[in-house]
Formats: C-alpha cells, sequence, structure tokens
C-alpha cells in the first residue's frame, strides 16, 4: 500500500487545479444552455489543448495525444470534482463511441468522426434499447435489409438520450434474422438528418424529456457506416457497455455531490436549528459519508489492478450497483433534511435539484443494465454461481 | 500509487489462513466456546509462533521491528475473524498502540492486555474485552485521558460471542496510573477500527460458506444458487462487503501515515462494517434456509461475533457521532466527548 503521489504525481495535481482554477471564468455555467453553446464548445477546446479532455486520444484525431497514464486521468478527475468547475463533454459519443471506434473502426471512420466528435461538433445519440429489448438487449428486433450499397432500416428505439440535439446515431440493427440472435446484429451509424427517421420526445418522470423514441421508417443508409463487420454488432456493442458501467458510478463525482449535502446541512436552518444540528439527520449524513469512502476507496483499489492490467473482480462489478445506489441516497437525505420545502419544485427551489437527481438516479440504477441485472453479473461472475437455466423451448 | 496488500502481506494472510483453518475446525471452535481452557491455550500457542504480539512493538521492546504498521495487524484480525478464532491479540494490539513503553511486557506474554473505552469511575462499571488472566487494564479516566492501571479484577459476562472473554469492571479509589496520555482520540479510532477488521473477516466467512451452500444445495431439482432469489442475496452481500474491505485498509493506512482524515475514517469504518456485517449475518443464514439456523453448522458463531463486534467498543451510532464531533459537525460538545456509549 502506497498511497502518497510522489513528487511527480503531486506537482501534476497541482498544476490541474490551478489550471482549472486559473481559467474558471472562461468555463461554461448552467446557464449557457444548448449542447453546442459557444462557450461550451470554447472551453471543450480549452480543455483538449491543455490535456485535460481527450488525453490519450492521438493527436492525428484531434486529441490531446498523450501517453495513457490512468494516474493522471484520475488526478485530473479529482481536480474537477474537488473545485466544482464544469467538466469536459462527456456524451455517449465521447464516453461510449469514440473508444469503440479507436478500437475497431477503420482509419476513414476515425478521421471523419473522432475530431469533431471529441469537440462537441458532432453530437451522438445510442441507438440500443428497444420496447421489447430492454435487459434482453440481444433481443432486438430493428430490422436493416441489404440493399445493394445501402441498408434499408425498419423498427423502432426507445431511451435515446439527447436524439433531438444529435447530428449522428449509432445504432445496433439485425440484419441476419435467420442467425442466432447474437450473431445476427450489426453496429451501424449514419446521421439523424436521414429521411424516414421521427423523433418523439418521452417526456419522463423529471417533467423533461431526457430521453426519445426513435422510429425508422424505410431508412436508407449506406453500408459504409457499420463499425466492425457485418453480424458483428454484439461484439462491438458490448466494447462500449463496459464503458458505460463504468461511467455510471464515478465515486469523484459521488464525492462531489456528498460534499454538497453536507455544506447544505451546515447552512440551512429549521427551526432556528442549522439541519445538520439535529442527531438524526447527522447520523444519516455520517452513514452515507461512510459508503462515500468506501467507495473511494473501492476506486483506488480498482485503479490499481487496471494500473497493472489485471481484472479488478468483485471490487469492480460492484460499482454500477452501489455507485448508482448511493447517489440516490444522498439526494433522498438532501430531501428528507429539507423537510416540507424538499418537496418544492419550481424553478429556483433549492429542493429542485436534488429532487430532479433523486428521479434521474432512479433512472440510472435502471438504465445501463438494471440493478437486478448486476445481482446477476456479480453473483455469476464475481461469485462463480450459476446461471439461470433457460426455458424449456415451447 | 499501489493501492493493494504488499506480497508480504498476502503471504501472512495465507499462512495465518492456513493455520486458523487446521488448528480450529468446527469441532474445537466448539470446545473454545464451552470453555475449553486448553484448546484456547493451544490455539493463542499457535498464533504467539508467528510472531503476531510484536507485530506492532519496536525492536527495543522486544517486537520484530520489522516496520510493521496497522494495516499489518488489520490483516491478521480479518484473519482471525474469518476463523472466529479465541485470540488475545485484539487487546494486546490496541495496548501496544495506546502505551508502547510497556509494549515489551505483552510482547513477551509476562502481560496480558484488558481493554474497555467507556470512562470508569469507582462508581461506574464498564464493559472489557480481554482475557481471564488480564495484567493490565487500558481506560478512559475522565473522558478525555487514556489511563492504563493493574488489572482490577472483574465479573466474567456471559455474552452471546463465546469465542472470547469479556468482564465487567470497575476501578478501586486507589487505583495509581502506570501510564497516563492525553488524547485518546487516536487509541479509540485504533480500536475501533481492529474491530470493524474483525467483523470484515467474519462477514467474508458467511459470505464464503452462503456461496459454498448456494451452490451445492438442490431443491426443484435445482442447485438453489441458480434462483434469482437466492442468487441476489449473495450479490448484495458481496457488493456491500466488497467496498468494506478497502474501506478497513484504506483507514488502517491512514492511521500509518497521519493523514489528517484518518480519525474520521477509522470511526466510519467501524460503524460502516457494523452494518454490512450485520446485514451478511442475517442473509447468509438465511441463505442456509433452516440449516443455518441450527447448532450443527455453527454459523451462529460468526453471527454472535459480529453481533459483539456491533457493540463493542461504541455502537456505529457512537462511532458516527465521533466522526461528526471530528469534522466540526457537532455544534455544542456531547456530555461525553468519544461517546463510547
Amino acid at each position: 500500500m502506497k498511497l502518497d503521489l510522489g513528487p511527480d504525481y503531486a506537482a501534476f495535481r497541482d498544476e490541474v487545479i490551478g489550471l482549472l482554477t486559473q481559467n474558471a471564468h472562461i468555463a461554461p455555467g448552467p446557464k449557457d444552455a444548448g449542447m453546442k453553446h459557444p462557450k461550451r464548445l470554447a472551453w471543450q477546446k480549452f480543455l483538449i489543448e491543455n490535456g485535460l479532455a481527450a488525453r490519450t486520444i492521438p493527436k492525428a484525431y484531434g486529441g490531446y495525444g498523450a501517453e495513457p497514464d490512468l494516474m493522471k486521468a484520475r488526478l485530473i478527475a479529482e481536480a474537477f470534482a474537488t473545485t466544482g468547475i464544469t467538466r469536459p463533454l462527456a456524451g455517449q459519443g465521447i464516453s461510449m463511441f469514440v473508444p469503440t471506434l479507436l478500437q475497431l473502426g477503420t482509419e476513414a471512420q476515425k478521421q471523419a468522426y473522432i475530431r469533431p466528435t471529441l469537440h462537441g461538433e458532432m453530437v451522438w445519440c445510442q441507438g440500443y434499447s428497444e420496447p421489447e429489448a430492454g435487459s434482453d438487449l440481444a433481443a432486438l428486433r430493428t430490422r436493416a435489409e441489404e440493399d445493394g450499397d445501402d441498408y434499408i432500416i425498419n423498427g423502432q428505439k426507445i431511451w435515446t438520450s439527447t436524439a433531438k440535439q444529435a447530428d449522428m446515431m449509432f445504432c445496433l440493427v439485425r440484419t441476419h434474422p435467420q442467425a442466432p440472435k447474437h450473431e445476427g446484429i450489426t453496429y451501424i451509424t449514419f446521421p439523424m438528418s436521414t429521411p424516414g427517421i421521427d423523433v418523439r420526445p418521452l417526456v419522463d418522470m423529471t417533467g423533461a424529456a431526457n430521453f426519445n423514441e426513435v422510429f425508422f421508417t424505410n431508412v436508407r443508409v449506406p453500408k459504409s457506416g457499420v463499425i466492425g463487420q457485418p453480424g458483428q454488432g454484439w461484439m462491438v456493442a458490448n466494447a462500449t457497455l463496459t464503458h458505460e458501467r463504468g461511467m455510471l458510478g464515478d465515486s469523484n463525482a459521488t464525492k462531489a455531490r456528498f460534499l454538497e449535502l453536507a455544506a447544505m446541512m451546515q447552512r440551512e436552518t429549521a427551526h432556528g436549528q442549522r439541519l445538520i444540528d439535529s442527531p438524526i439527520l447527522r447520523d444519516r449524513l455520517m452513514k452515507l459519508q461512510a459508503e462515500v469512502y468506501a467507495m473511494q476507496a473501492n476506486g483506488l483499489r480498482v485503479t490499481t489492478h487496471a494500473l497493472k492490467g489485471e481484472s479488478a473482480g468483485l471490487a469492480g462489478l460492484v460499482i454500477k450497483l452501489m455507485g448508482c445506489e448511493l447517489n440516490h441516497q444522498i439526494a433522498g437525505l438532501a430531501i428528507d433534511a429539507l423537510g416540507e420545502d424538499g418537496v418544492l419544485y419550481g424553478e429556483g427551489d433549492l429542493a429542485r435539484e436534488w429532487q430532479w437527481r433523486s428521479m434521474y438516479d432512479l433512472g440510472l440504477i435502471i438504465g445501463g443494465g438494471t440493478a437486478q441485472i448486476q445481482k446477476n453479473i456479480i453473483s455469476e461472475r464475481g461469485l462463480g454461481l450459476p446461471r439461470e437455466p433457460k426455458p424449456a423451448k415451447a | 500509487m499501489e493501492f493493494a496488500l504488499t506480497s508480504e502481506q498476502l503471504m501472512l494472510q495465507e499462512s495465518l489462513k492456513g493455520f486458523l483453518s487446521g488448528a480450529l475446525p468446527l469441532d474445537t471452535l466448539k470446545a473454545v466456546a464451552a470453555g475449553d481452557a486448553a484448546q484456547r491455550e493451544r490455539i493463542e500457542q499457535g498464533l504467539a509462533e508467528f510472531g503476531l504480539t510484536g507485530l506492532l512493538a519496536p525492536e527495543s521492546a522486544g517486537g520484530l521491528g520489522l516496520g510493521l504498521g496497522l494495516l499489518d495487524a488489520v490483516v491478521v484480525q480479518d484473519q482471525l475473524g474469518y476463523a472466529a478464532a479465541p485470540s488475545n491479540f485484539t487487546s494486546t494490539a490496541i495496548m501496544t498502540a495506546a502505551a508502547p513503553t510497556l509494549a515489551a511486557d505483552f510482547v513477551s506474554g509476562n502481560a496480558r492486555a484488558a481493554v474497555t473505552l467507556q470512562g470508569l469511575s469507582t462508581s461506574s462499571d464498564a464493559f472489557v474485552l480481554g482475557p481471564a488472566d488480564a495484567t493490565h487494564l487500558l481506560y478512559v479516566h475522565g473522558a478525555t485521558t487514556l489511563r492504563v492501571t493493574a488489572w482490577p479484577g472483574g465479573e466474567a459476562l456471559n455474552t452471546i460471542d463465546r469465542t472470547r472473554t469479556v468482564f465487567k469492571t470497575s476501578i478501586r479509589g486507589d487505583a495509581k496510573p502506570i501510564v497516563s496520555n492525553g488524547n485518546p482520540a487516536r487509541v479509540v479510532a485504533i480500536a475501533r477500527l481492529f474491530v470493524a477488521a474483525d467483523t470484515l473477516g467474519a462477514a467474508q466467512a458467511m459470505l464464503d460458506k452462503a456461496v459454498a451452500y448456494a451452490a451445492e444445495r438442490k431443491q426443484f431439482g435445482r442447485v438453489i444458487g441458480s434462483f434469482q432469489a437466492v442468487k441476489h442475496l449473495c450479490a448484495e452481500m458481496a457488493a456491500k462487503l466488497e467496498p468494506s474491505r478497502a474501506l478497513v485498509w484504506q483507514a488502517a493506512y491512514a492511521l500509518d501515515t497521519n493523514d489528517p482524515e484518518a480519525l474520521v475514517m477509522a470511526n466510519l469504518a467501524k460503524a460502516h462494517l457494523s452494518e454490512v456485517g450485520t446485514f451478511i449475518a442475517r442473509t447468509a443464514t438465511e441463505v442456509h434456509g433452516g440449516m443455518g439456523f441450527t447448532d450443527l453448522v455453527g454459523l451462529h458463531y460468526w453471527y454472535k461475533r459480529i453481533g459483539l463486534n456491533r457493540a463493542l467498543f461504541g455502537s456505529p451510532e457512537a462511532a458516527r457521532e465521533t466522526a461528526a464531533h471530528l469534522q466540526g459537525f457537532v455544534s455544542h460538545d456531547a456530555p461525553s466527548k468519544w461517546h463510547a456509549h
């Protein structure tokens, strides 16, 4: 065990924090809405040029081009968490599509997509889930039939974030309906402006449309948009799902949220008493702090395994389940601590953000592999328990 | 950065595990719990050959002088909990940390430690962890000072956990402090961390037993571990326990390196492992079905070990309140600064 950073990493951390705090004034705030707001794009460009975003992506593709160094990546993430300064863009294009493309794309595809995606100029959405293919994603039915150099797509996707704003979609379609279900899927990309695509916002419990339904009617897309080989889409998609599960349980984001809650409980009062002065609320806060520490320590352990190129085993498998739940619990305490004011959901109400997070987190507990699917994975891959037997064929 | 046990620590862990699984089969554990002093002594002797008592002591005090720290001690305590082993290691290690000047006597076996974190006076008594032949008592005096005195004698208590010995004692009016130390906060944190580590091991043992049982027991023509109702219980135990392990390691490392957050982490580790341990104690029992409830399988020894640990050296609520105090989250000091009750 050796947790001190050593002089080089300590200097790197200080340099990053210095860079962020000195330039905080050019960072976009909550008011600079819109995915392509000039302030957002300028901030992203600044972060990439200084190695604080797209750090290990080659310069030739518009990244910063640093050697992979997980420790530095971790210190950068921590610097954003501790300073509270606006993070780099992290849509599904950057977090999921770019890593997939780097691994499995052709040179032409990499040249065309990575640079604008990293810079926020090209926004992506992910076409995976369907009404009849949720946890059982490989059961997807959206059909793509060959027609010369094109595919003709018909079907429907659901839970598509940012479909309204997206320029492009990376999508799973069934190209080989006779093949076993995991082997008949193709991973394909196309512009959202292609005729025949209809995006309908799906208003969720938060009151906003964070997701959409996307309908395809005879959508003609070129075969050149396929990533990997036709029929290998399941393998291509799994490369990115691993990324998503790591993303949904970032312990630095959890720590930042906890610190926000602790500050709120010391600042806000009820009946002339600080919220933290209630022994019951304070006890609940300390319970959550123990879990935040545990997830942070677990994250360090997982990072160490990753640095050695080893699997982190159970420590890695539990992150999505435990991290999302903990975020939800932190928002839950904030709501309870505010008492009746905790249910106020008007613009500008203190509780609104916490209520929104609590509800949105529930979406994250379900999305990206439900909590129940996570428990299957933990017990089967982590503990070696047998898989659920397949139902007998009717 | 390297957040992992060293190869030496892993070796210590493996060799202890090997020794204890051989020396303490279930029948022996049952004999120890039923009061077989010879068996208890045999285990203690076997552990002594590992040099555990000297682990934390400097060479000048007869210790191993290996520069070992709390993380090594926590690795040991974890294995003692895993085996539900009877051992004076816990009270000895806490005493050595609290009163290094006396360490030589405890390392040589000339002295034996009993420990409480409760404030003691002539009119109040306290719950003490230690052997029947203790020679020294570590306690909190006037809520803000640590003291070591000669063992005043005590009344053995019948707790749920018969693998360890616990006494009720009070001090005599003429008790002279052998050591008086002004800052109990660090020792309180260390004592609580040891208990957390013991629960970590005991809970891991229960989880391992539950998973093994679920993979073997058949009902409806299938092993019960293939039913989601059962496998999800196992997953929940693992999901709570695995991050807890990292927390215990980090708290120990933080104490070893004087990290400013060390005391908060150690107190929260005690509180958190108490909660996780209680969950695993009942859930692992449930996974065993009716057999979990029997004396035959003996799962209850670990259940009770976790139960005593939860109360020992302060409840989870008390440990959390200490953590809140340490961070300045409490406006007015509560009457008892260390919240040991």
